[in-house]
């Protein structure tokens, strides 16, 4: 029996909704980043600027020219406050819109699930192919790690790794769906997971790999930073994923009247 | 829970798939609306720069760090 098509979503609906899920789980993401995030960022920042001091301590000229060579162009209270949250809820932003179009792509494609159900197939798949894989190859650093002379390099690579990552994991999405035509479900994405892990294991060993980590740097900050940087993008994940299913289940209860009514 | 294998739930709409080919042009140009938002958040003035100066970088730059993405 053919459904009527307001009994399907629209690609621009979902877009809105995905925006406003993005903003959201932007704002979420900055509180957890100013909350468990800053404070390291402002240790490494102390640790960067405290060798460069002392060299210049013994003259006293040296000083003023020292300040005027690190004249902030934008003061470490914006940073760590409008900065930090239009960085979030920019890229929260970017991520909405990106996960409302693969929702659209991705719902009555992978199988049976539900709405909410791809709502959540979309938010692990994303969080884990665009992020926390990125985040093992490439771990991130905070101030004062990372020599200048190869960030083009691993600008590079680390925009390479989320794209790489992302298309393989739609890769082996598909690859899945064709298998479980000929194996059981599980078997299939089984599988298809397994080829996905292999293919970015061989990636990991293969690409150039960067050890840049001053050997006077606490492991412990480098710890906590990298843990918050991951807290950050994951609570940035979730509240999108959250923020749009509730968002996508308002507007499926309002149609779904008229579905039954035409599928009836 | 509710795996819907059975279509004797009323409730629950069958998975209708989003109609795309209409919507490709519009959906590729939001697509790219998106990447380039990331660029800015993620590189602009970093390794690559398209508006002159450090402003950008000096601003977004605790974001940048804590999404993970290199600094400096
Ligand atoms: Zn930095």
């Amino acid at each position: 029996m053919p459904l009527s098509d307001d009994a399907t979503f629209s690609v621009r609906a979902l877009l809105v909704r995905g925006l406003i899920a993005g903003i959201v789980g932007g704002l979420l993401a900055f509180g957890f980043a100013a909350v468990f995030g800053e404070p390291s960022v402002e240790r490494a920042i102390g640790l960067e600027s405290a060798p460069a001091a002392h060299d210049h301590g013994d003259h006293a000229t040296a000083p003023a020219e020292h300040e005027h060579a690190e004249e902030e162009v934008v003061s470490r209270g914006v940073q760590r406050t409008l900065g930090l949250a239009t960085a979030t809820g920019a890229y929260g932003l970017a991520l909405g819109g990106l996960f409302a179009l693969a929702f659209a792509v991705a719902y009555g494609r992978i199988g049976r699930l539900s709405p909410r159900g791809t709502v959540v197939a979309v938010g692990v798949g994303g969080f884990v192919a665009a992020s926390l894989v990125p985040f093992l190859v490439y771990p991130p650093n905070p101030p004062a790690v990372g020599s200048p002379g190869t960030i083009g390099e691993r600008t590079g690579l680390a925009f390479g790794m989320i794209g790489l990552s992302v298309l393989l994991a739609v890769l082996s999405v598909y690859c899945g769906r064709k298998l479980a035509a000929r194996f059981d479900g599980w078997v299939a994405t089984l599988l298809a997971g397994v080829g996905y892990v292999i293919v970015i294991g061989v990636l990991a060993a293969v690409l150039p790999g960067f050890d840049e980590v001053p050997p006077s740097f606490p492991a412990s900050l480098l710890w906590d930073f990298r843990l918050a940087s991951l807290g950050t993008q994951l609570t940035l994940w979730a509240g999108i994923s959250l923020v749009f299913g509730v968002l996508l289940e308002r507007g499926l209860r309002r149609e779904s009247r008229s579905l039954m009514v035409t599928a009836g | 829970m509710s795996v819907s294998t059975s279509v004797s739930q009323p409730a629950v709409p069958l998975p209708v798939a989003v109609p795309l080919r209409a919507a490709l042009p519009w959906a590729i140009f939001a697509g790219v609306l998106m990447l380039l938002v990331t660029y800015f958040v993620g590189a602009e003035q970093g390794a690559v720069s398209l508006v002159s100066g450090e402003w950008v970088h000096e601003f977004v730059h605790d974001g940048r760090h804590l999404l993970g993405f290199p600094c400096h």
